[in-house]
C-alpha cells in the first residue's frame, strides 16, 4: 500500500507542476472589444493539411485574408485531413456548429452530399461549397471558377517551353473538373506549339505526395519536359525540379518551393468571393447561388511568370490575357477531336457557356491518359 | 533464477484492480498533460474540454453514440472468434463485404416496403460478410491454414473490390465521371430515433444476445471449450470443423452488419472507405473486454469519448488532428499497458539482489 501512496504523491506533484506552468493561455477568446454576439464564427472543411504546398494552403491563404479583412468581427475555426465520407464531414461541421458556428464553407468535392444533408438539419445555418453542384433555396450555395481561363494561358508558357513537344499533366480523377482542366492546358500549349502532345496519369486521390510523386516520374521517364498536376501538393514540382525539367504548378505560387523548375500556376482568390459573400450572410441577405467567377473577377489568376520564362513568352501570355479578361476569347473553339477521333466541338462551333464547358467527357485528340 | 521474474497472478483482490486501472488513466493523464504542455497547450483546458466535447451536451453526446455504434457490433463480431482463439483481424473487410451486400439490395431491389428492404440489406450484409469470414474458417478447419494472415489478406481483397465496382460497373451516372457510387433511396435508411439512427438499439439487442449465446446456450459453451483446449474438445466428442465455421460466421455476419449500418444510416451509400479503421479498432476494444459482450459496450462507449473528443477539441481548441492522435495513443499505452499488471506479476529478486551487492 505504501508504494501506491508514493506513486499517488508523485502524481499529485506533477499536476501542480502542471497547474503552475498552465497559467498565461486564459482569456483567448476575449480579444479586442467586440463582444460576443457580433462575432460570426465560420468553420472550413479542408481535405488536406493547410502546410501542403498547394491546394490545402491556397484555400487557407483565402481563409486567412478573410479573418485579416473582418479583424475581430470574424472567429475561424477550421479542420485539416476531413476526408470525403459524410460521417467525417458531419463530425467536424457538427462540432464547428457546436462551437458557435453560424457559417460552414467546405472545400472538397467530395464533401457536397455530407453538406446538403446538414444544410437540411441545420436550416438556420448557412452552407457554402466549393466546386460542387448542389443547392437549395435558402441556406446552401456553391462557388466555383472557369479556372480553364488561367490554365489556357499557363499551356501556353508550357507549350513554348517544352523542347521535347511532350507534355505531362498529374491528374486526380477521370471527373469533369478535371478533364476541362486537362483539355484547356492542352489547348493553350496547342495554340503556340501545333506539334505538342500530352499524356495525363490518373492517381485516383485529389492529393497525396507520394502518388503524386511517382506519376510525376513515369511521365517523366516517358519524355515529358514540363509537368503540371491538377492534384493538391508540390510533389510534380519538386519531381521536375530533381529531373531538370520544368513545371506548371496549380494552386500556389510555388516559385519558392521549387525555384529551379516552377514557371507559373493558375491560381484561385478565394477571398475575392467569400469577403463580399460573408458580409451578405453576416447581414442576413445572402440568397444561395452557384458562383463561377472569372479572371476579369479576380477570383481566379496566373501567379507571375519566374524568371526561368523568357520575355517572349510573357509578351505572348500577356497579350492572350488581356484578351479573356476583356471577355472575347473562347477556350475551347472547334473544330475540335476527341482522342478517339470523334467530333466534338463542330468548326464554327464553340463551347460558350458554363453548362456547355461542364457536360466535357472526353479528352482531346493529341493526349493519352492512363487511368 | 532472474533478478525479474514475470509470474501470472492467479487471484487479484477487486479492490487493488480497480487501484491499478485508476493509476493507468491518471498517469496517462499526467503524462499526455505534460506532452500537450511540451507542445504549447494547456493541459488543464486541453483535457477537460475533451471530456465535455464528447458528453457535454446533447449534440456532442449524439456524436459520441454514433461513433460507438459501429465499434459495439464490430467488436461483438470480433468477440466471437476471439473467444474460439480465432484470430479474426478480418472485421475491415467483412464490414465493407456487408456494405456491398447491403448496397445491393439498396440500389437493386425496389417495390419493397421499408421495413423488408431493410431486413433484406441486413440478411445480405451478414451473408456477405459471414462469408468473408468463411473463407479462411474453412481453410482452418480442414487444413489447418493460419487464419490471421489469411483474414488480414482478405481485408484487402474486398477493399480493393469495392474500390472496383466503385470506379467501374457501379460508378453513379449521375456523377460527372467522379468515382462515387448512386445514392440509396429513403427507403434504404435506418430510422432514427432520439436523433440518432436505430443502429443504437440493432447493437444494444445485439450485446445482450451475445452475452446470452456465449455464456447460456450449448454451442457459446462449445465454443469457449475450442479456444480454451482442442484437445479438450475432442476428447468430449465435439464436431471442431463445425464449430468453428459456425463462430466464424456469426463473427463475419455481425461485422458484416456494422457495414450494412454504416452504408445505411451514416454513408447512405457504398464506398471503399466506409469501414474507418472500425475493423482493427474492434480488436483493442474486443480484447480490452476481456471478451465479455457486456463489458465491450463500455468499452466502446468510453472508447467513443475518446475518439469524438479528440475530433472536437481539434475544433474547439484549434489544435492539429496529429496532437489529439497523441493523447489517444498516450491514454491506450498506459490503460492498455495496466492489463498487463493486472494479469501477471512481476518479481523482483531480492534476495538475489542483495547476494549481488554483497560478492
Amino acid at each position: 500500500m505504501r508504494k501506491f501512496l508514493a506513486i499517488f504523491l508523485v502524481l499529485a506533484l506533477a499536476l501542480t507542476t502542471m497547474v503552475g506552468c498552465g497559467g498565461g493561455a486564459e482569456g483567448e477568446n476575449g480579444g479586442g472589444n467586440v463582444s460576443e454576439e457580433d462575432v460570426t464564427t465560420i468553420g472550413f472543411l479542408y481535405i488536406g493539411p493547410v502546410t501542403d504546398g498547394g491546394y490545402n494552403q491556397a484555400q487557407h491563404q483565402g481563409t486567412k485574408a478573410v479573418e485579416e479583412h473582418f479583424g475581430g468581427k470574424v472567429k475561424i475555426l477550421y479542420a485539416e485531413n476531413v476526408s470525403e465520407e459524410k460521417q467525417a464531414v458531419k463530425t467536424n461541421a457538427i462540432n464547428m456548429i457546436d462551437n458557435g458556428a453560424d457559417i460552414i464553407i467546405a472545400t472538397s468535392f467530395g464533401h457536397m452530399d455530407g453538406m446538403e444533408e446538414l444544410a437540411e438539419e441545420y436550416q438556420d445555418k448557412y452552407f457554402l461549397h466549393f466546386s460542387g453542384y448542389k443547392m437549395n433555396d435558402t441556406n446552401f450555395g456553391n462557388y466555383f471558377g472557369a479556372m480553364e481561363e488561367a490554365r489556357y494561358l499557363s499551356g501556353i508558357v508550357a507549350g513554348m517551353m517544352t523542347e521535347t513537344n511532350k507534355l505531362g499533366y498529374v491528374a486526380a480523377y477521370p471527373y469533369t473538373e478535371v478533364l476541362i482542366g486537362i483539355n484547356s492546358f492542352y489547348l493553350g500549349a496547342k495554340s503556340v506549339n501545333p506539334d505538342v502532345t500530352m499524356n495525363v496519369v490518373y492517381i485516383n486521390s485529389w492529393g497525396d505526395a507520394a502518388l503524386e510523386q511517382s506519376a510525376a516520374e513515369s511521365l517523366l521517364a516517358m519524355g515529358c519536359d514540363v509537368l503540371t498536376q491538377h492534384a493538391d501538393t508540390s510533389a510534380a514540382q519538386l519531381a521536375a525540379e530533381d529531373a531538370g525539367c520544368y513545371a506548371v504548378g496549380y494552386n500556389m505560387d510555388n516559385s519558392k518551393v521549387a525555384p529551379g523548375s516552377f514557371l507559373t500556376a493558375p491560381i484561385w482568390h478565394h477571398e475575392a468571393y467569400l469577403i463580399p459573400t460573408i458580409e451578405k450572410m453576416i447581414a442576413g441577405e445572402y440568397v444561395p447561388e452557384s458562383y463561377y467567377g472569372t479572371m476579369a473577377d479576380g477570383y481566379l489568376g496566373l501567379a507571375p511568370l519566374t524568371d526561368l520564362v523568357p520575355e517572349e513568352v510573357k509578351a505572348k501570355v500577356e497579350e492572350v490575357k488581356a484578351q479573356i479578361l476583356a471577355g472575347d476569347f473562347p477556350i475551347f473553339v472547334g473544330p475540335l477531336n476527341d482522342n478517339q477521333g470523334n467530333e466534338v466541338v463542330a468548326d464554327g462551333d464553340a463551347l460558350l457557356t458554363r453548362d456547355e464547358i461542364w457536360s466535357m467527357e472526353f479528352i482531346l485528340e493529341g493526349i493519352t491518359a492512363i487511368e | 533464477m532472474n533478478i525479474i521474474s514475470i509470474s501470472k497472478r492467479e487471484d487479484l483482490p477487486q479492490k487493488k484492480e480497480w487501484l491499478i486501472r485508476a493509476l493507468a488513466v491518471a498517469l496517462s493523464i499526467v503524462c499526455a498533460g505534460l506532452v500537450i504542455r511540451i507542445l504549447g497547450y494547456n493541459p488543464l483546458q486541453v483535457i477537460p474540454s475533451m471530456v465535455s466535447g464528447a458528453v457535454g451536451t446533447e449534440i456532442r453526446l449524439q456524436q459520441t453514440i454514433l461513433k460507438a455504434i459501429p465499434l459495439v457490433v464490430t467488436s461483438l463480431g470480433i468477440l466471437v472468434a476471439f473467444k474460439m482463439k480465432f484470430w479474426n483481424i478480418g472485421g475491415e473487410g467483412q464490414i465493407i463485404m456487408g456494405a456491398l451486400g447491403a448496397s445491393y439490395v439498396a440500389l437493386n431491389i425496389e417495390g419493397l416496403p421499408k421495413f423488408a428492404t431493410l431486413i433484406l440489406m441486413m440478411i445480405a450484409a451478414m451473408i456477405l460478410g459471414g462469408f468473408w469470414a468463411f473463407i479462411p474458417a474453412f481453410f482452418k478447419a480442414k487444413m489447418g491454414v493460419n487464419e490471421t494472415i489469411f483474414t488480414l489478406m482478405l481485408n484487402y481483397i474486398a477493399i480493393k473490390f469495392v474500390t472496383y465496382l466503385q470506379y467501374g460497373p457501379w460508378k453513379s451516372p449521375d456523377s460527372q465521371g467522379f468515382p462515387k457510387v448512386a445514392t440509396f433511396s429513403n427507403n434504404a435508411i435506418l430510422p432514427k430515433l432520439f436523433g440518432i439512427h436505430i443502429g443504437w438499439i440493432i447493437a444494444l439487442v445485439l450485446v445482450v444476445l451475445v452475452h446470452l449465446f456465449i455464456n447460456h446456450t450449448k454451442k457459446g459453451y462449445e465454443i469457449t471449450v475450442v479456444g480454451e483446449s482442442q484437445e479438450t474438445a475432442r476428447y468430449a466428442g465435439m464436431n471442431i470443423s463445425q464449430i468453428i465455421i459456425v463462430a466464424t460466421l456469426i463473427s463475419g455476419g455481425l461485422c458484416g452488419l456494422t457495414g450494412m449500418i454504416q452504408a445505411s444510416a451514416v454513408e447512405k451509400t457504398l464506398s471503399a472507405t466506409l469501414s474507418g479503421g472500425y475493423g482493427f479498432t474492434a480488436i483493442i476494444t474486443a480484447w480490452f473486454a476481456r471478451l465479455n459482450a457486456i463489458a465491450v459496450l463500455f468499452v466502446c462507449i468510453a472508447f467513443a469519448i475518446l475518439l469524438q473528443g479528440g475530433a472536437y477539441i481539434q475544433i474547439s481548441m484549434q489544435i492539429p488532428a496529429s496532437v489529439a492522435d497523441m493523447i489517444q495513443g498516450i491514454i491506450l499505452f498506459f490503460v492498455l499497458g495496466s492489463e498487463f499488471f493486472l494479469q501477471y506479476r512481476v518479481n523482483i529478486n531480492r534476495k538475489r539482489l542483495n547476494a549481488k551487492e554483497v560478492a
